[in-house]
């Protein structure tokens, strides 16, 4: 079964996005007639060079940075394992990490490993979040120690879109002489950042969540942060990752940062309304509805929605068979048993957790569609509650 | 994305003989909101002992939608006796298949069966008496054990997808290893005798060592993230190395006993002794 993109309803975009027209053509001439290696010394490479700077400049000026501390990595998870893994081996004598529990798997599971295979040299602490997903900034402030070599802290979530005080941290962290790094994978293009009036030393990024293709991330080093690179080859990226550059994904990402800004306005008006609408609408239709993750702290884009007693991945594919693509962090969709590690961190209920959709739109929705998502869902759930033998008893 | 059969689906999307049947024969509650999945199965029962209708509700994902659906349609019509021989295959065959990760809804299926054929005819469920060895999911051993011997299991994680058991905190991992092995070890029979009747030599005893070793063991522990490596035969003492994850688990003694000990036991010689290389 093929189900093409013209068909789709696709609210889906914290998992990946679309890629953008206009990064597609910027990248098509470099998969067919510009081939050359950057970092030859003829002309017919170097133009691809000073393609990739400029994509550089398209990137470091979406958050703010300088050119020069914009390192192209392959993707989010490249970029979070260099910053951790650099951090720590630029201070050796430190063995402590600060992070959170609702880390996506890429800091996560790298922090878990750091301590289970390195015969708990190092140790963690994930710090928990409220309710509402949200961060307590005295909490961190009291997990820093003079063991601290990195705190990573993810800049808004990818399960409820809850944001962090990623800039107070990194300040807080600076103060005790702490290296601060932030997975910002789902707010860079869609909230205003300028790095340049934080304190944060290491930013992750990725391509493919904001319209640029996949295969390609960012990692943004600020000046005069000590750095050991995590791919370690040719003189690429000033030394700092080697390996010969990825010039379309790259120019594409740049193209894509541009326009990211662009849209910025569009991203926290039109799209944040559409967001609304879609949030308030099913809350308000569907009962046994509630919203998880802090109602304002929040990306524009992104809702996500309990539905007691009914299971996300039922729900998911009576979806499917409208062409609606959307996530839960149900139990049966994160291929365990156990609902999502966000969902859990936050206390929500087992008759809510299992029965959570995320919704993450992005500028190429319309209203239409959040109408027809309007339209369709509370039969799904109904149809879904009059199978569940603990929906009669309400 | 779970690649569901056409029947699956069919089931899941048209659910047939949903509901509860009043004043119902025997009636089978299993699973529970937490764990994620749960059934309610009500059964009619006739004076000749034949089912004439079978309802379900169903809290769950689409395969668990579609066990009890399917489930329910083999029911009608079927003599008691018939219903309490049906096993989880042999729903996951009416389905024509399922996802292995899935294999624990058809096993719902059977357990909310037996649940409401024991409602029915007033008898103790012999599966709840066992010993609760998952807590998280509250799964006892004989359940466990039984999976194990119908479904011909070789991993904990086979077990989790057939029973959920280790599904949540991991804790009981140890238990369940041993469980695999003590029953894996009983459906052989005794197996090593075939092996202890002819006299191995060194050279034979080393190669058939490390052959378990690799094929059986290695990949076994690599799946928790561990390793193993053979370091020495000295007669009957086998000396390995615990690496990876095992290196650091509190319960690696277990694992060398329980499981690398028996295993190499069972299929080399009765005799051995493994010890970890310190």
């Amino acid at each position: 079964m093929t189900v093409l993109s013209e068909q789709v309803i696709y609210m889906d975009n914290n998992a990946t996005t679309r890629i953008a027209p206009e990064a597609l053509d910027a990248m098509m001439p470099y998969l067919t007639r510009f081939y050359g290696n950057p970092s030859s010394m003829h002309t017919f490479g170097g133009q691809v060079g000073r393609a990739i700077n400029q994509a550089r400049e398209e990137a470091a000026n979406l958050i703010g940075a300088d050119p020069s501390e914009i390192v192209f990595t392959s993707c989010g998870t490249e970029s979070d394992s260099t910053a951790i893994l650099s951090a720590i081996q630029t201070n050796p004598e430190k063995n402590h990490l600060v992070t959170t529990r609702v880390e996506h798997p890429a800091v996560k599971n790298l922090c878990d490993n750091l301590e289970i295979f390195t015969g708990r040299k190092y140790h963690v602490t994930r710090l928990p979040v409220a309710s509402d997903g949200t961060l307590d900034l005295q909490r961190f402030k009291d997990s820093l120690t003079d063991d601290t070599a990195i705190a990573s802290v993810m800049w808004a979530n990818n399960e409820t879109g809850v944001l962090f005080p990623v800039e107070e941290m990194a300040r807080i962290a600076r103060e005790r002489g702490i290296l601060f790094h932030t997975d910002a994978v789902q707010a860079v293009g869609k909230i205003p950042i300028n790095l340049k009036e934080t304190a944060i030393d290491f930013l992750s990024f990725s391509g493919h969540k904001l319209h640029a293709p996949k295969g390609i991330g960012v990692l943004y080093v600020r000046k005069g942060t000590p750095y050991i690179p995590f791919m370690n080859g040719g003189h690429q990226e000033h030394g700092r990752r080697g390996g010969t550059e990825n010039a379309a994904s790259i120019i594409g990402l740049g193209r894509a940062c541009t326009l990211a800004a662009e849209m910025m306005t569009e991203e926290n008006t039109r799209v944040r309304a559409l967001r609304d609408k879609l949030e308030h609408g099913l809350l308000n239709t569907i009962p046994k509805s509630l919203l998880n993750g802090h109602p304002s702290q929040r990306l524009p884009n992104t809702a996500n929605i309990s539905f007691e007693y009914v299971e996300g991945e039922a729900i998911l594919l009576h979806m499917n068979q409208v062409n609606i693509c959307a996530s839960s962090g149900s139990a049966c969709t994160s291929g365990s048993l156990e609902p999502s590690h966000v969902l859990r961190a936050m206390g929500v209920p087992f008759t809510a957790a299992h029965g959570s959709i995320r919704f993450s739109l992005s500028i190429y929705n319309t209203e239409q569609e959040v109408d027809f998502v309007l339209a369709t869902l509370p039969d799904i759930i109904a149809k879904l509650r009059a199978l569940s033998p603990f929906w009669e008893d309400k | 994305m779970w690649e569901y059969t056409d029947k699956v689906q069919d089931h899941f999307i048209n659910p047939r003989n949903v509901g509860e049947i009043e004043n119902a024969d025997g009636v089978g509650n299993v699973g529970s909101i937490a764990c994620g999945d749960a059934l309610r199965l009500t059964i009619r029962v006739d004076a000749n002992q034949v089912i004439t209708d079978a309802k379900f509700k169903t809290f769950g994902c689409a395969s668990a939608i579609a066990s009890s659906s399917m489930l329910t349609e083999m029911l009608k019509g079927m003599k008691l006796e018939d219903a309490k021989k049906l096993t989880n295959d042999d729903i996951a065959k009416a389905l024509g298949g399922l996802p292995k990760e899935k294999m624990h809804c058809s096993v719902m299926g059977r357990e909310a069966l037996e649940a409401a054929i024991a409602n029915y005819t007033g008898a103790i469920l012999p599966m709840a008496q066992g010993e609760v060895v998952c807590e998280c999911f509250g799964v006892t051993d004989l359940e466990i054990i039984r999976a194990i011997r119908e479904n011909s299991l070789t991993s904990v994680e086979d077990i989790t997808n057939f029973t959920k058991a280790g599904g949540g905190c991991g804790k009981c991992e140890d238990k369940l290893r041993a469980l695999l092995a003590e029953t894996v070890a009983g459906e052989a029979g005794h197996p090593p005798s075939v092996v202890k009747k002819k006299r191995m030599t060194s050279l034979e005893k080393i190669k058939k060592i490390e052959e378990v070793i690799e094929r059986e063991i290695k990949p076994t522990l690599k799946k928790d993230g561990g390793d193993i490596q053979l370091v020495d035969v000295d007669g009957d003492f086998v000396t390995v190395s615990l690496r990876g994850a095992c290196a650091n688990c509190h319960s690696s003694r277990t694992t060398l006993k329980e499981y690398v000990e028996k295993k190499l036991r069972e299929q080399v010689l009765e005799s051995l002794v493994v010890e970890e290389d310190k």
